[in-house]
């Protein structure tokens, strides 16, 4: 399986990782022979096998339909929730505009 | 009298109980072991006003006449996966770096309850992304162990849980925590020569730990021994509504159900582990390993897992693809480092904040991840390695029907040396062949060491149960741990 630098650029691009033309020409062919290696899956007659989806039983529960019904992850923690924040505005996560 | 710190989580445990010695004691040795192996680059974070603490209480509590908690006066570390309120955690990612986390993980917390301390934060793989150690963004741990060739290379401690294994095999800690999405438990508890359980997917909450592939993640102890690990994992597992995938069961009473007795066992030896190239001491050892089980009352027989090959490369499908999905929560709004070049807008802080503070196997694993995923490739590769893993877990409930648990080596070598495999990807994740298979299957497994290679390094051996059947596994692993008489320990260097 070979990997151009192009595609190399898109996948970052879709990753949201900037990537430099010297790293993306490094990482396609080392992508590429993992790429490589994992093909030999297709060899595997999975012919009417389901893709699993839990490795063990277990049953979907939902929570109390009530606020705050574990007060580690209900609401009216705004100051905790924004603490970690590297720009942090009147409440709000900052960012860079994003409207002209 | 022995050492505080040569004692492990029993001995500890009692030794408080029964006024021997007071949990300060115990945490003021610990602390001092602590600070002075900085060589070992286990520890990130050091929190000795914890362990304090938490021996305070539990010498004022034995002062009272209460009866103590589980783990009243023992003193443990704690992997950085695990998020700890107002202790820096970062998954050893420069990303996270500052990161303080204003909750506490369920796993840890159900520690804190019992009674424990910690003694640090652990430094390990970053986003516990490798099988060595060597992709902390804070410097690789090494190992306590040396070869007995003369050299002094330094050895990598396995990975991702390189910190928790470096940690207690030099007795900075009588237990840690660890998690294992693929073998990070159980390798680096055989490349150091120590206990380490990955119990069934379910048993302890995910909450709180920096996910990796949350179809995979499992948090477990690493030990000294089988019983200390029976005693951590009964205080770290049980319900957590807060985690989806939690199984709503009661935690079995694991130390208490420990016997070497294993008459009636019957032991499946699969017929696919046994790879080329595999070091004839890691061979010779799975035999004497047979012997051991065979000894302890359990009957022999050959199971096939036809489809064993085929786990890695599902493996690095599925882990990646769920990597690349986990780790999209870091775009530098919430936490950790920002990178805003003048001028920039949202996409390219994005893209730069991710470039800055990702290390080259996290970016690698997030983009193959979404490689596998992304239009047109999502059928061929992702949904193919789904429908391999259900075949890989059909395997298992197939040996299952003939046997009861499993016996394999743990990895395919011992310790390797810092620097020898970064170079390759593949054969770093090589190492792992023998442990991902269980986990992809969700199943319990642990490692226990088996005894020392020509070079004087520890070689492990495995044991895969049942889904719930931790006793299962952790009862073979008695039986080993008690023929092996394994002593064999580190000398300081550090």
């Amino acid at each position: 399986m070979s990997v151009d630098t192009a595609t190399v650029k898109r996948i970052a691009s879709l990753a949201r990782i900037a990537i430099t033309d010297e790293d993306a020409a490094r990482m396609a062919p080392e992508l590429g022979n993992i790429l490589g290696w994992i093909e030999m899956l297709g060899e595997v007659d999975t012919t009417g096998v389901e893709p699993m989806t839990a490795v063990i039983p277990n049953t979907l529960r939902l929570r109390d339909d009530v606020v705050n019904a574990d007060p580690l992850t209900g609401g009216g923690i705004r100051e905790q929730v924004l603490a970690n924040a590297p720009a942090a505005e009147h409440g709000f996560f900052a960012v860079p505009k994003v409207i002209e | 009298m022995t050492e505080l710190t040569d004692l492990g989580i029993a001995g500890i445990r009692d030794g408080v109980r029964d006024g021997s010695f007071t949990a300060r004691e115990v945490a003021d040795a610990f602390i001092v072991k602590v600070s002075q192996a900085k060589a070992l680059n286990a520890f990130l974070v050091e929190t000795p006003e914890h362990a304090i603490a938490a021996a305070t209480a539990a010498d004022t509590a034995r002062g009272a006449g209460e009866t103590l908690k589980p783990l009243a006066g023992v003193p443990i570390g704690m992997k950085d996966l695990f998020c700890t309120k107002g202790v820096t955690t970062t998954a050893a990612s420069h990303i996270l770096e500052g990161f303080t986390p204003t909750y506490e993980s369920t796993v840890s917390q159900n520690l804190w309850d019992a009674g424990a301390g910690m003694l640090g934060k652990l430094n390990m793989d970053q986003f516990a992304m490798g099988s060595s150690n060597e992709t902390s963004a804070f410097g690789n741990v090494i190992s306590p162990w040396k070869r007995n060739d003369g050299g002094n290379a330094s050895l990598a401690p396995g990975g991702s849980s390189g910190g928790s294994s470096s940690a207690v095999a030099a007795r900075l800690c009588p237990g840690a925590t660890g998690t294992d999405t693929g073998g990070s438990i159980r390798q680096p508890a055989a490349f150091t020569g120590i206990s380490g359980i990955k119990p069934t997917y379910g048993r302890c909450s995910r909450w709180g730990t920096i996910a990796f592939a949350s179809s995979l993640d499992q948090a477990g102890p690493m030990a000294r021994d089988v019983k200390d690990c029976a005693i951590l994992l009964e205080a770290m597992a049980g319900f957590d509504a807060k985690d989806g995938t939690s199984l709503q069961l009661d935690v079995p009473k694991w130390e208490a159900g420990l016997s070497a007795n294993l008459n009636g066992l019957r032991v499946g030896i699969p017929k696919e582990y046994r790879v080329d190239g595999m070091p004839e001491e890691i061979e010779a050892l799975w035999q004497q390993g047979i012997d051991w089980l065979k000894d302890a009352g359990a009957t022999i027989v050959e199971v096939s897992l036809p489809h064993t090959k085929y786990a890695l490369p599902a493996y690095y499908i599925i882990a990646p693809a769920e990597a690349s999905s986990n780790l999209a929560r870091y775009d530098g709004v919430r936490y950790g480092i920002r990178d805003l070049p003048t001028g920039a807008g949202l996409q390219d802080m994005y893209a730069a904040t991710r470039a800055d503070g990702f290390g080259p196997e996290v970016k690698r694993r997030i983009m193959i991840g979404t490689y596998v995923l992304s239009a047109g490739f999502y059928d061929a590769y992702y949904t193919q390695a789904q429908k391999v893993r259900t075949l890989i877990a059909r395997d298992f409930e197939r040996a299952w029907e003939t046997c009861d648990v499993l016996l394999t080596p743990t990895a395919p070598s011992a310790a390797f040396a810092l620097g020898e495999k970064s170079a390759d990807p593949i054969a770093m994740y090589l190492n792992d062949v023998f442990t991902v298979p269980s986990s992809l299957a969700g199943l319990p497994a642990m490692s226990v060491p088996g005894g020392l290679d020509k070079q004087g390094l520890p070689l492990g051996l495995q044991i895969i149960g049942k889904p719930l059947d931790e006793q299962g596994v952790l009862n073979a692993g008695l039986a080993i741990e008690q023929r092996a008489g394994f002593t064999a320990r580190p000398e300081a260097w550090w």
